[in-house]
């Protein structure tokens, strides 16, 4: 258990720079693209949530169902809206005309 | 993690591979011409990671679908909004993701207590704070941009005493569950303290402020959801989490730089308006103006022009007709871009979004510190709907409320043309030389009118 905890913290602590590396790349151009696709990619905390929902609980069935269902419904949103607008708003942009090479 | 079964390997596989195509997302979207590929990729992660969630033994499916199918019915309208519309859409997201995080994470408590470790009971305390603020705060945010809400910021005597206090409560308590976590009855309070003081940290804040606000809250969605993380020793959602917050922060970053407020200013969400600035001397000294066919000629004569739009270009809609004119001087030879300010929208990069809309090649936009450099060899600088941004004040005078403020160098082309309704001072209030110089001209209208004015003299345009 206490080592699962440190892995945890090493595992956050490189994702945060691989993140802080990866991300100061993207151009300001993209910066709303790049919210709005973090958010998407944010919203896998949907997979708790199916947990909580579809497991058995000895003990406040109602609660979790409940509150889980709604936690689903919410992530989904963020996941189908997200990239679905992510990706209308990377196929407006395009580089101009043939002259370029 | 000893011994997987077979199954509970398999989970864990689609996992990794769901990381790697999440980072390979981000990484993809640091081109506009990867940057598709990079949306794909994260579909992929995200079906691979809901796809190996339910393969969890025991699972009962019929919640799981219906929440779903919901999910799909709210969200693809989410995904069709206008592109004006998207700064609010992704505080609306924002505050969905923290709800998301919120439930969770309570549920998680009222399921595993009496007995919660202390770490774990830290790490949830911080996960429901974190989420529950994001949630009303985001909404707030979401209602300001919609205008539902009144855009003016409201503010008392003792609003950031009130509002860290509250804080510091929520904070109290939560160290007080950290050290008793069988104290149930305590736990509404780490809910209910933030859920209020997300609202009470956007009342003060103005539409101006919104890039960073936005950004802001970001970051905690993210920070929340890695917390979920720890909680749930999900490493997929510790990493997405750290991702989105360290993009988040990233952004506030650049927004409170481009903004010229501290970065401690931003962190602790004091988006202090020193909107009190002396709008004296308002008594109109002249500025010379010119016609639309006045405003064609000089175009029509440049070699080099350099477009400034503000957020006032998107509020008169204006975009299309921007586009036409950078068709119309195109043809006629003339060298046409854009500098675009980072807060030059509602959101980081918002600007972009809705000149790529209109059609506007992206390798013509340029940031301002690309930009920066071209304005001594630009025949003219042509601002339409930016104020502040522009106002050079901010290099040269050390009592101008936004002394310091990184703005675009218009003031350094040879003529500079300013699209306003009227001589006034801008959102802050503050004064813009700018519009006193002798090289620059005024021209007075509607951005949206005006600019197909001269549209028409170029001889272009759809009419």
């Amino acid at each position: 258990m206490k080592l699962d905890l440190l892995t945890s913290l090493y595992v956050f602590m490189l994702a945060a720079f691989i993140g802080f590396e990866v991300i100061r790349r993207v151009s300001p151009l993209l910066h709303t693209p790049l919210m709005s696709l973090t958010n998407a990619l944010d919203a896998i905390a949907v997979v708790g949530a199916i947990l909580l929902a579809g497991e058995y609980h000895a003990h406040g069935a109602m609660l979790a169902k409940t509150l889980g269902t709604i936690a689903i419904v919410a992530a989904t949103s963020n996941i189908v809206g997200g990239f679905l607008i992510t990706d209308r708003m990377l196929k407006m942009f395009k580089a101009s005309g043939p002259k370029k090479p | 993690m000893t011994n997987l079964p077979g199954l509970d390997a398999i989970i864990e596989i689609t996992y990794l591979i769901a990381t790697a195509l999440f980072i390979l997302a981000l990484k993809w979207l640091s081109s506009p011409t990867t940057a598709r590929r990079g949306v794909f990729a994260g579909e992929l992660g995200m079906l691979l990671a809901i796809a190996g969630t339910l393969l969890h033994h025991g699972l009962e499916y019929k919640w799981i679908v219906i929440g779903l199918v919901l999910g799909t019915i709210i969200g693809v309208p989410l995904g069709e909004v206008a592109m004006t519309a998207v700064p609010q859409r992704t505080a609306l997201s924002h505050a969905f993701g923290a709800l998301c995080v919120t439930l969770v994470g309570t549920t998680e408590f009222y399921l595993r207590t009496p007995d919660v470790p202390r770490f774990m009971m830290g790490v949830l305390s911080l996960e429901v704070i974190l989420g529950s603020l994001t949630f009303t705060g985001s909404l707030m945010a979401a209602g300001k941009l919609q205008e539902v809400l009144p855009q003016r910021p409201i503010t008392y005597k003792g609003q950031n005493i009130v509002n860290l206090g509250l804080l510091g409560v929520a904070i109290v308590v939560a160290g007080m569950l950290v050290a008793h976590p069988e104290k149930v009855q305590l736990f509404p309070l780490i809910v209910g303290i933030p859920l209020l003081f997300g609202v009470m940290m956007i009342i003060p804040i103005g539409g101006a402020d919104m890039p960073t606000v936005i950004s802001l809250l970001n970051s905690y969605a993210g920070l929340s959801a890695a917390a979920m993380g720890f909680v749930l020793d999900s490493k997929l959602l510790i990493i997405a989490g750290a991702l989105d917050g360290a993009s988040g922060l990233i952004l506030s970053i650049n927004m409170s730089k481009a903004m010229n407020r501290s970065f401690t200013n931003v962190l602790f969400g004091a988006f202090g308006q020193q909107q009190t600035a002396v709008a004296g001397k308002q008594e109109s000294r002249p500025g010379r103006s010119a016609t639309p066919e006045e405003a064609a000629a000089i175009l029509a004569a440049a070699n080099k022009v350099v477009i400034v739009p503000g957020y006032g270009m998107a509020v008169a809609q204006a975009q299309h007709k921007v586009r036409e004119l950078y068709d119309a001087l195109t043809k006629q030879g003339v060298d046409v871009k854009f500098g675009i300010h980072p807060v030059a929208g509602r959101m980081p990069g918002h600007m972009n979004v809705l000149l790529a809309e209109a059609d506007i090649p992206y390798d013509k936009l340029l940031d301002m510190d690309e930009i920066n450099g071209d304005f001594p060899q630009t025949d003219v600088a042509l601002v339409i709907g930016a104020n502040d941004v522009t106002n050079p004040a901010a290099r040269t005078d050390a009592s101008s409320p936004i002394f310091g403020m990184p703005i675009l160098d218009v003031d350094k082309a040879r003529t500079v043309m300013v699209i306003k309704r009227s001589m006034g001072a801008g959102f802050a209030g503050i004064e813009n030389p700018l519009y006193y110089l002798d090289k620059t001209l005024m021209l007075f209208g509607d951005a949206k009118s005006f600019v197909g004015s001269i549209v028409r003299e170029l001889g272009g345009g759809h009419e």
